[in-house]
């Protein structure tokens, strides 16, 4: 379908049905019950995840197919979230001009890091988008202020221009009148869901760059961006420039960044400086390969697994350990409640840094690795069989 | 080249599925039963509490939870009820609010705006939190709060002291009763020129952001209004920890006063190296020379230990005072803690007690209605004194504590001392003061989310 094998075509619909089903898929505690605390199906975080999965994928061309390794990624999604709040404070919150300038600006923006970095190889490149990146965080968080507003980051106000919004104009971001806030809720006995607008918006231009990242990824172009990570040196020997070849994933990836980026805004009308923090860099950099670097899939997996241990786990404070596990003897509850405290609330970096050191020394093709084992267990297939579907990084 | 093969059956389907895609979200019309975001319906309401839990405020933050979970306890009428006791409104009795018990719900706002938010959206959508609390950081206060606008609940801001929270970002669904820099000025400098004299040279450094500009404008404004000179003012990056090369040419500049617009751990470091460098023994001009530090924390001053002795500072409030309401406080989170609490704790564990009482009052968790009961609300017995909510931009009106590091500290927490306490009229200031937005800064409607 659509120029697919039938191998991709089955996990795009695969993602699509994940997609369409997600509100459901993550609210499966009913609610009022202990465990309703591990629902994940609230707009918000159903939103980031499908965005974060967007930039992860758009990572994964330059990381998987290339192996450049860029940290300064966040400074695109940042470039791209200013566009898009720009565009709201100057024509009015029509989402549909603010995404396409989020995903123009970012690209003119990564041609101009890319054409530097790119210079440079392995390390060094890496070194150098960071170094890029912090300076479009430092730019944005206090010189270019008038343009950014600094550390409050940018927003949009009653007095702004807007000079499409009509008398009545909607007041907050939608396409063309349908309000991305909007949402509609489904009460099944003890069970609630929610199915908001903006989320399904982000999931089909999701389902839309996963269908270009495969196209990207089986591609001639796709096949030249391998050549360039197994060997440059073969490849320049063979005549092959592949400067214009890394520079075009580069900005691609960009774009997708730009495009991501621009969807926060479109959700939320902020954009904060520390969105191109190094941290956010690193943290895209975590999602591939958690999820399993050159992979399809791997990128979504990881950027939810993350979003999800963010959003989640960080409100597991003592008082909610307590209720929970008052039912043991207390010189079990005290130390059972200490250890695992520090790793919930405040200290869920410690979980996800044990679950990366776990998923890295014995996953080391990411969570799609995992599935994949799991898969054959089940099936009894030989590896030689299942190692043609996916192949992860090295 | 790959070879695409799109056939009419294919691509009818394709759009068939497609079309279904699109549809099935607007299947389901948008059913909001509730009066307002977040209607609390059973026996309980939830309260959402966001704070810094990681980041450079961390430790404010943590003091912040320890307050507001201490005032949950109260408003269920566990513990002593600290100062409900003293408080002048007698709405509270110890049963929740209007009889529901109260929870609460944590998020770590990790000092970033877009973190908080996240964190505020999940307790908003999420554990249907009908007011969010908190935030140690001004440009994170002012991110929540416009949050909490659009989404109708109410924000109780924490320790934020930019002027803009209630200045050109004020919003009507939000509340502030921690001071701000404008205050700090108009209290700060009187005491300044008694101190160091009217003929002074100032020198600041300033954080490059949001609250450091509006603290060095504010202050250096009231200063030269007693007649100081403002020789300099070099803007800091935020994340600087090494304060030295800032420091090494402010004796060559002339200046005898040096103002740090700096908080956290950017105040530890630039005030310890100031020390070092030796610059409170120079003599210039003829005059000692002296360092400020506008905004004080506990916190801050015991991490800056001996290095605050003798430097003047503003709070907002402070846990030595001795009036009723203070003591009542102090007691209960002194015993339920082991330590005295600091102002970020003190301003959250007000704010949530105001909030319940307006809820009370209003009889309804309506937005609008509470927003109704703080506007013009006037109280006291919370430790400041008589305090005005003004209806115009949602700031608290008290008075303002001028700080002095101390001499001779008797234990780690005894490090500040009250060295004036400001009236109230000294630090009153119009509504549309060029400062705070001026003539077109506006809370604009209040929002219930209906």
């Amino acid at each position: 379908m659509l120029g697919l094998d039938k191998k991709d075509t089955a996990l795009l619909l695969a993602v699509a049905a994940l997609a369409l089903f997600a509100p459901f898929i993550l609210n499966i505690f009913p609610q009022n019950t202990a465990l309703a605390f591990f629902n994940g199906g609230y707009p918000d975080l159903m939103q980031r995840f499908v965005i974060f999965g967007i930039f992860a994928i758009g990572f994964n061309i330059l990381f998987g197919l290339t192996g450049y390794l860029s940290f300064g990624h966040a400074a695109f999604l940042g470039v791209g979230s200013y566009a898009a709040v720009w565009m709201f404070k100057l024509l009015n919150y029509n989402i549909v001009p603010a995404l396409v300038l989020s995903v123009i600006v970012a690209g003119l923006f990564s041609v101009l890091i890319g054409w530097i970095s790119l210079r440079r190889s392995g390390i060094y490149f890496s070194i150098l988008t960071l170094a890029f990146a912090e300076m479009s965080f430092r730019l944005a968080y206090s010189v270019l202020t008038p343009l950014t507003n600094g550390e409050t980051g940018l927003q949009v106000y009653s007095n702004d221009p807007q000079i499409l919004m009509g008398e009545n104009g909607v007041t907050s971001p939608h396409l063309f009148g349908l309000e991305m806030s909007a949402r509609a809720t489904l009460d099944l006995g003890p069970w609630e869901f929610t199915f908001p607008v903006g989320y399904y918006l982000c999931a089909i231009l999701m389902l839309i760059s996963l269908y270009l990242a495969i196209r990207i990824f089986r591609s001639p172009f796709g096949l030249m961006l391998r050549a360039v990570k197994s060997n440059q040196q073969r490849m320049r020997y063979t005549g092959l420039n592949p400067k214009p070849y890394t520079l075009a994933a580069f900005v691609i990836s960009g774009m997708y960044a730009g495009l991501a980026g621009g969807l926060l805004a479109c959700m939320d009308p902020l954009a904060g400086a520390e969105r191109m923090q190094w941290t956010a860099s690193g943290e895209v950099v975590i999602m591939t390969i958690l999820g399993g670097a050159g992979t399809l899939l791997g990128p979504i997996l990881g950027a939810g697994t993350i979003k999800y241990l963010e959003n989640v786990f960080s409100k597991m404070n003592e008082a909610l350990l307590h209720s929970w596990f008052s039912w043991l003897p207390d010189f079990i509850e005290t130390p059972l409640i200490w250890v695992l405290s520090k790793f919930t609330g405040e200290g869920w970096h410690l979980t996800l840094g044990a679950l990366f050191m776990v998923i890295i020394i014995f996953l080391p093709g990411g969570l799609v690795e995992g599935g994949q084992r799991i898969g054959r267990l089940i099936t009894g297939r030989s590896r030689k069989a299942s190692d043609t579907a996916t192949k992860p990084a090295e | 080249m790959s070879k695409s093969n799109i056939t009419r059956r294919g691509a009818l389907k394709t759009g068939a599925v497609a079309g279904a895609g699109l549809a099935l979200p607007t299947i389901f019309t948008a059913s909001s039963a509730a009066a307002f975001t977040n209607e609390p319906t059973g026996g309980t309401v939830t309260l959402g509490f966001n704070v810094p839990q990681t980041g450079p405020y961390a430790d404010e933050g943590l003091d912040e939870l320890r307050a507001q979970e201490l005032a949950v306890q109260h408003l269920n009428g566990e513990g002593d009820g600290g100062m409900l006791n003293t408080f002048s409104s007698k709405a509270l009795d110890g049963t929740g609010i209007l009889g529901k018990k109260v929870q609460f719900v944590t998020g770590d706002t990790q000092t970033k705006s877009d973190a908080a938010r996240a964190s505020a959206k999940s307790m908003i959508e999420k554990d249907g939190a009908i007011m969010i609390n908190g935030g140690s950081s001004s440009g994170v206060a002012v991110a929540v709060q416009g949050l909490c606008q659009d989404a109708g609940v109410m924000f109780m801001a924490g320790l934020t002291h930019s002027n803009d929270t209630t200045g050109k970002d004020r919003k009507r669904n939000g509340f502030r009763h921690f001071f701000n820099a404008y205050m700090s000025g108009a209290a700060l400098a009187p005491v300044l020129a008694k101190a160091y004299g009217s003929e002074r040279r100032a020198y600041h450094l300033t954080a490059d952001y949001t609250w450091g500009w509006t603290q060095q404008e504010s202050i250096a404004a009231a200063t030269e209004a007693m007649g100081w000179e403002t020789v300099n003012n070099v803007l800091t990056p935020l994340a600087s920890t090494d304060f030295s090369s800032y420091i090494a040419p402010v004796l060559n500049s002339g200046a005898d006063v040096l103002v740090l617009n700096h908080y956290g751990g950017n105040m530890i470091n630039s005030l310890t190296q100031a020390v070092q460098f030796g610059l409170r023994d120079k003599m210039v001009n003829g005059k000692q020379f002296e360092i400020v530090v506008p905004l004080y924390s506990e916190l801050m001053a015991e991490g800056a230990g001996e290095n605050v002795q003798g430097v003047f500072g503003s709070m907002n409030w402070n846990w030595q005072l001795t009036d009723e309401g203070t003591k009542a406080f102090v007691k209960s989170f002194g015993e339920k803690y082991g330590r005295p609490p600091s102002n970020s704790a003190h301003t959250c564990y007000v704010q949530t007690l105001l909030y319940a009482d307006a809820v009370a009052r209003a009889g309804s968790f309506n937005p609008c209605a509470v927003v109704e009961a703080l506007e013009g609300f006037e109280f006291d017995g919370l430790g400041n004194g008589p305090t005005l909510y003004r209806a115009d931009d949602h700031q608290c009106f008290k008075d303002v504590l001028v700080m002095k590091g101390k001499e001779n500290p008797a234990n780690q927490f005894d490090i500040l001392e009250v060295v004036e306490v400001t009236p109230r009229a000294q630090v009153e200031y119009a509504p549309d003061h060029p400062m705070f937005g001026g003539a077109e800064a506006s809370l604009g409607e209040c929002n219930s989310g209906a």
